[in-house]
């Protein structure tokens, strides 16, 4: 389940407030009358897919209405971040390799890769009576 | 191989079963094959069985990341059914059909395939003009589908809730006897045991990380196993099809979406048929060990982790509920996801690609199992030949430039 960030409510709401559209910043043919076949159907039906950080476009169907961005990785699901329309992502595939190179800070000021699942072996120890 | 049979069975009981040989060997990979086929589910295996036996190309590859059929051979829904509207589509899913009628005999390996048929119900005015339209087209094709009326639904299938008081109510629906389910392990079991007889090497934990592409030409794969040569290689790896197609710097139309599947605790026998709905968007068959198979759509955001959102099952148990109301206290056991290619026409692409012998055989989307034999017959045909096979030339990629879509989003219907 997402928890999202809705840019333009500058709140996090629930995942079923919101739909996706499928991957982001696609450019329409910038001439359409004079677009080649192959322009079109690359345009209209051929997609990045990626396996890891992908930038997509996701609408606030019940709240605001408004379409926005979503930077996610594909694989853990993680949502980098969200920004709105006309914006660029600051995080991208290579950037991502950079950190996850790194490793990130965590909150609480333990050190952790990206992609790693937080620390949760706590909620898994058997509580002793 | 050792056959098997009712009388080996009764051997092998009295041995205390202890002397079962081995279902397929774990061979080296060799440093040359005639074909390499990428990935070992249903498809893969089933291109390999075929390419060895009818197509007399014995010396073949079959390399797998994972273990055999353990990506969405093992985590679909079993349907198999053939009533798609367009000509190319009927073709392909009819040959497939004929395919699996004889699959046990042929596999000498029990598949379970049981023709206990597929309703897909009715629930507007607009659902039974599609559903004419498509039973019309089926009968055009050679498929046997009919329309059936609220009572005749009854009869086939007593517990569906055809009253007047459902927030859908049933209308009619379009029946299909010969369709039905099959056991979908044993199947990718089946071709595996069956292409290990004769001679292909299953190639398991061997991992592409790359094509060897030299002048516009195929000339092997890169694995975690080493590299190993072949002039043919055909794809078959379903979710993660557009990774290898990046690998080899092709772009595919297709979005990896992950697909939810339920199972319930095993009840007694209460279902006769698959129940299919587009409208209130889902379905459900019971297995022969009692449990009753669920599934819905997919969820809609690009995804390859093998699991989906919480809000897709709800939806999936509302919609079941809504066609079964006296599943509404069954306890679910199980739920899992795989990671499905769909395609923007809901077709497959079986194709050659700008790279001369390498094939894609991928986008079969939602639907896949039911194709299995017929996907693996046609497609090791077109890598036998160096031709596209006639049933499978229609699902070239080039459809995506020029036009020719085979659109099937209302016979593909609910995801399954």
């Amino acid at each position: 389940m997402f928890y999202i960030h809705c840019p333009y409510c500058q709140e996090y709401r629930e995942e079923e407030e919101f739909h996706p559209r499928g991957q982001g910043h696609l450019m329409r043919p910038a001439d359409p009358d004079n677009a080649t076949d192959e322009e079109w159907g690359d345009y209209l039906f051929f997609r990045d897919n990626p396996r890891g950080i992908h930038h997509e476009l996701w609408v606030h169907s019940v709240g605001c209405r408004k379409f926005f961005n979503i930077t996610r990785n594909t694989v853990t699901y993680e949502i980098l971040e969200t920004y709105p329309m006309g914006e660029q992502p600051t995080i991208t595939a290579e950037s991502e390799k950079l950190r996850k190179e790194q490793g990130v800070q965590t909150a609480d000021g333990g050190w952790q890769t990206i992609g790693a699942q937080p620390d949760s072996r706590a909620l898994n120890e058997e509580i002793s009576s | 191989m050792q056959r098997y049979s009712g009388f080996g069975l009764v051997k092998h009981a009295l041995g205390h079963h202890e002397n079962w040989e081995r279902q397929w060997r774990n061979p080296e990979p060799k440093k040359r094959y005639d074909v390499i086929i990428v990935g070992g589910g249903g498809h893969g295996l089933a291109t390999a069985y075929y390419l060895a036996k009818e197509f007399g190309v014995k010396n073949v590859a079959v390399v797998e990341k994972g273990w055999l059929g353990g990506g969405n051979t093992a985590r679909n829904t079993t349907i198999v059914r053939s009533n798609y509207l367009w000509d190319e589509a009927a073709r392909l899913y009819n040959h497939s059909l004929d395919l699996w009628k004889g699959l046990s005999q042929d596999l000498n390996y029990n598949v379970m395939f049981s023709q206990r048929g597929v309703l897909n119900l009715g629930h507007t005015l607009q659902d039974m003009r599609d559903i004419q339209r498509r039973v019309h087209a089926n009968r055009l094709n050679g498929v046997d589908s009919e329309v059936v009326t609220p009572q005749q639904i009854k009869e086939i299938e007593p517990e569906l809730d055809i009253s007047s008081r459902a927030r859908y109510p049933i209308m009619g629906a379009s029946w299909q006897k010969s369709a039905g389910v099959a056991r979908h392990d044993a199947v990718a079991w089946g071709y595996a045991r069956g292409a290990d007889a004769l001679g292909v090497d299953l190639l398991q934990n061997t991992e592409v990380t790359g094509f060897k592409i030299r002048d516009g030409k195929v000339l092997g794969v890169h694995t975690n196993r080493g590299d190993i040569e072949a002039h043919t290689v055909g794809c078959v790896a379903a979710g993660n099809s557009g990774v290898l197609a990046n690998m080899a710097g092709i772009k595919l139309p297709l979005e990896s979406h992950p697909l939810q599947a339920l199972v319930s605790e095993p009840l007694k026998p209460v279902l006769n048929t698959v129940t299919m709905s587009n409208h209130v968007h889902g379905y459900v068959s019971q297995s022969d060990k009692g449990d009753l198979v669920i599934g819905a759509g997919i969820d809609g955001y690009v995804g390859y982790g093998q699991r989906g959102s919480y809000p897709t099952i709800e939806h999936t148990l509302q919609a079941i509920v809504e066609m079964f109301p006296m599943f509404s206290r069954v306890r679910m056991n199980r739920q899992w996801g795989g990671i499905v290619d769909t395609c923007p026409d809901a077709c497959p692409i079986l194709s050659k690609t700008k790279v001369k012998g390498l094939y894609f055989n991928c986008g079969w989307g939602t639907g896949g199992f039911k194709a299995t034999p017929g996907s693996g017959h046609v497609f090791a045909a077109s890598l036998a030949k160096g031709e596209m096979h006639p049933i499978a030339a229609p699902f070239s990629i080039d459809r995506f430039h020029t036009g020719a879509l085979i659109d099937e989003h209302g016979a593909a219907g609910v995801a399954h």
